[in-house]
């Protein structure tokens, strides 16, 4: 028997003429929107969007630009990863944002130097337990720690007391925020340790964020957990009367949520090295809004982490190409509004499509 | 050693007030097909959904292969060797036939716990016989089961049900939404299990299916078993007078 080009029951299959992978859609998308503001900026500005036109350099793009795209959304992209596999299991997490904000403060207290220009660092949360200077595994571990835990809390109660994980999650986000202010009264925190402050340096948080990515693809196309976030977000009472322990799998895609919540907040605190109580504020929706462009069903059951990538890069190159046209913050914000809700329409389309749904 | 799989002894389940089904005594022998038939309400799903444990029973007992059972849920009662083909698809849209077919038992490549590694090549070839058994049309077995026909998608849930079947199949009307060919196919998955010796209790309402391939037909009536008699010694007439009261004392035992 042939291995892929077989139809069973004599039926026929061309396997060219497969239904194009729906990741396609967004990538073209995503050099759809470029073109735009290549063009733009050709005709209104006088200047390439994605070329290098600088005589000094010796390169054929601009690379400074294509770094800043992706580093500005490296770090809402490693929690749009988690949030990914919440969403492909039916779920929606509303808290990350305040994970960050609370494990930023809860990592950076525990990250802090001793002295600062040869006086006594003047924030120290921890210098009368002598806690300063401490080896960088020491924030880390606590920082993933907090992560661990709030997504435990938050898959215990989606899984356990059934309450939609939109309240659960809803709960998170105000008591994380709640958690981040009081840490520390409100302060902010500074002053880490060199090797705190190397976890973010430059394009880390974007090598962090690829690996990350290309991790977690392998691990939702070739493992047990992935194929189960993908059938329970699909029918969970199918997964549950095929004897897998829904409940489980749950509270684990919460954990794995929360705890790249906590790397993000320790990313995102190393590179600005200080930690506030408002970090992170938006960045949950940031991330729903990357996978969502990448076409993640909000349903359920539907989506990938190659999408969600794409998802975060359209979210770049819309940031970066408004600055490119010299256009206010404010219109971003709109824009990316309405590419959000226009993502949703097409995906909605999309599944009308094809029918049976 | 004893010939019968299954039996149960005044199997009760009241809803309330309802008796959905009442002192329910029934043998199934081992080879044996049986079918299930009554009137809407009869208490046929609820007898059926008593022995797979998929709700608790009120009274009474089931003994399994020779065993007083009491699972406390349909995946003990799959791990006992009850395979059930459910009234309602117990698919997973979007997940292509292999997954599908495996869901809940996958096989692995490297067990890592939660993150044990996927062997989709063996998944995949193991499907593609299980398929061929049954005729069953897929295109592609790789697609999401989503945009499979209904006849289709039955076939896939009854094919992971002969497949895995080891000591009992029930099945809850199979092929209640299927068309004539669908039909078919099913019905040749249900003979290949009569070839393999396996067990099978049928619940359908379809006469001619049932005369067609089962051994003794069962009839319930008003959560009770009126009747149950041997293929040959009976016709589509007798039933249907059992199925609608003209004939039969509702205490006979099965």
């Amino acid at each position: 028997m042939s291995t892929t080009t077989h139809g069973l029951g004599g039926l026929k299959y061309d396997p060219s003429r497969r239904a194009r992978a729906p990741e396609w859609n967004v990538f073209f998308a995503l050099i759809g929107i470029v073109l735009i503001f290549e063009l733009v900026g050709r005709i209104f500005m006088g200047d390439s969007f994605l070329f290098n036109t600088r005589d000094n350099v010796d390169a054929i793009f601009n690379h400074q630009r294509l770094q800043i795209i992706i580093l500005q959304v490296s770090i809402t992209g490693i929690i749009a990863l988690g949030v990914t596999q919440v969403i492909i299991s039916g779920g929606i997490d509303l808290s990350s944002g305040s994970i960050v904000g609370a494990t930023a403060m809860v990592a950076m207290s525990f990250a802090q130097v001793a002295m600062v220009n040869g006086n006594p660092n003047p924030k120290a949360i921890f210098a009368a337990q002598g806690w300063l200077d401490l080896p960088v595994i020491v924030p880390v571990m606590v920082g993933l720690g907090c992560g661990l835990l709030a997504g435990f809390v938050n898959g215990a109660l989606v899984a356990y007391t059934k309450i939609p994980p939109f309240i659960a999650t809803l709960g998170m986000m105000v008591t994380a925020r709640g958690i981040a202010k009081w840490w520390s009264k409100g302060n902010p925190i500074s002053f880490p340790t060199d090797s705190y402050a190397a976890i973010g340096k430059g394009m880390m948080p974007v090598v962090i964020f690829v690996g990350l990515a290309v991790l977690f693809h392998l691990i939702l196309t070739y493992t047990r957990y992935g194929k189960h976030c993908y059938g329970i977000g699909s029918n969970e009472q199918a997964m549950r009367m095929s004897g897998i322990n829904v409940e489980k799998s749950k509270v684990l895609i919460y954990v794995i949520a929360g705890l790249l919540s906590a790397l993000a907040a320790i990313v995102l605190s190393s590179k600005n090295l200080t930690a506030q109580a408002g970090m992170g504020v938006m960045y949950e929706l940031d991330a729903i809004a990357m996978a969502v462009i990448g076409g993640v069903s909000l349903q359920g059951g539907r989506g990938s982490i190659i999408g969600t990538v794409l998802g975060a890069l359209i979210f770049g190159v819309i940031i970066s190409g408004f600055t490119f046209l010299k256009l206010d913050a404010y219109y971003q914000e709109m824009v990316k509004g309405v590419i959000i809700v226009g993502a949703v329409v097409l995906d909605q389309w999309r599944q009308r499509g094809r029918g049976r749904g | 050693m004893s010939d019968i799989i299954l039996e149960t002894r005044g199997l009760t389940k009241r809803y309330g007030g309802v008796h959905a089904l009442e002192d329910a005594n029934f043998v199934l022998r081992k080879g044996e097909h049986v079918a299930v038939v009554g009137d809407n309400g009869a208490g046929k799903s609820t007898f059926v959904r008593q022995i797979t444990a998929v709700e608790q029973r009120s009274a009474g007992q089931v003994f399994f292969d020779g065993q007083d059972v009491n699972f406390t849920g349909p995946l003990e009662a799959r791990e006992a060797g009850i395979e059930t083909v459910f009234q309602t698809l117990a698919l997973a849209d979007d997940l292509d036939v292999p997954s599908n077919l495996f869901l809940g038992r996958e096989l692995y490549k490297l067990r890592l716990g939660p993150f044990s590694i996927l062997d989709r090549k063996a998944m995949r070839e193991r499907t593609l016989e299980a398929l061929k058994t049954t005729a069953v049309k897929i295109p592609n077995v790789d697609n999401p089961i989503r945009n499979m026909s209904g006849g289709q998608r039955q076939c896939v849930s009854i094919a992971r049900t002969a497949a895995f079947a080891s000591k009992l199949v029930i099945m809850d009307e199979p092929t209640a939404a299927l068309g004539v060919q669908e039909t078919a196919q099913v019905e040749n998955i249900i003979r290949g299990l009569k070839e393999r010796n396996i067990p099978m209790i049928l619940v359908s309402h379809n006469l001619r299916q049932v005369f067609d391939l089962v051994d003794r037909i069962v009839v319930f009536r008003r959560g009770r078993i009126v009747a149950s008699l041997n293929k040959d010694e009976t016709d589509g007439n007798d039933i249907v007078s059992y199925i609608t009261g003209v004939k039969g004392v509702e205490t006979a035992d099965a």
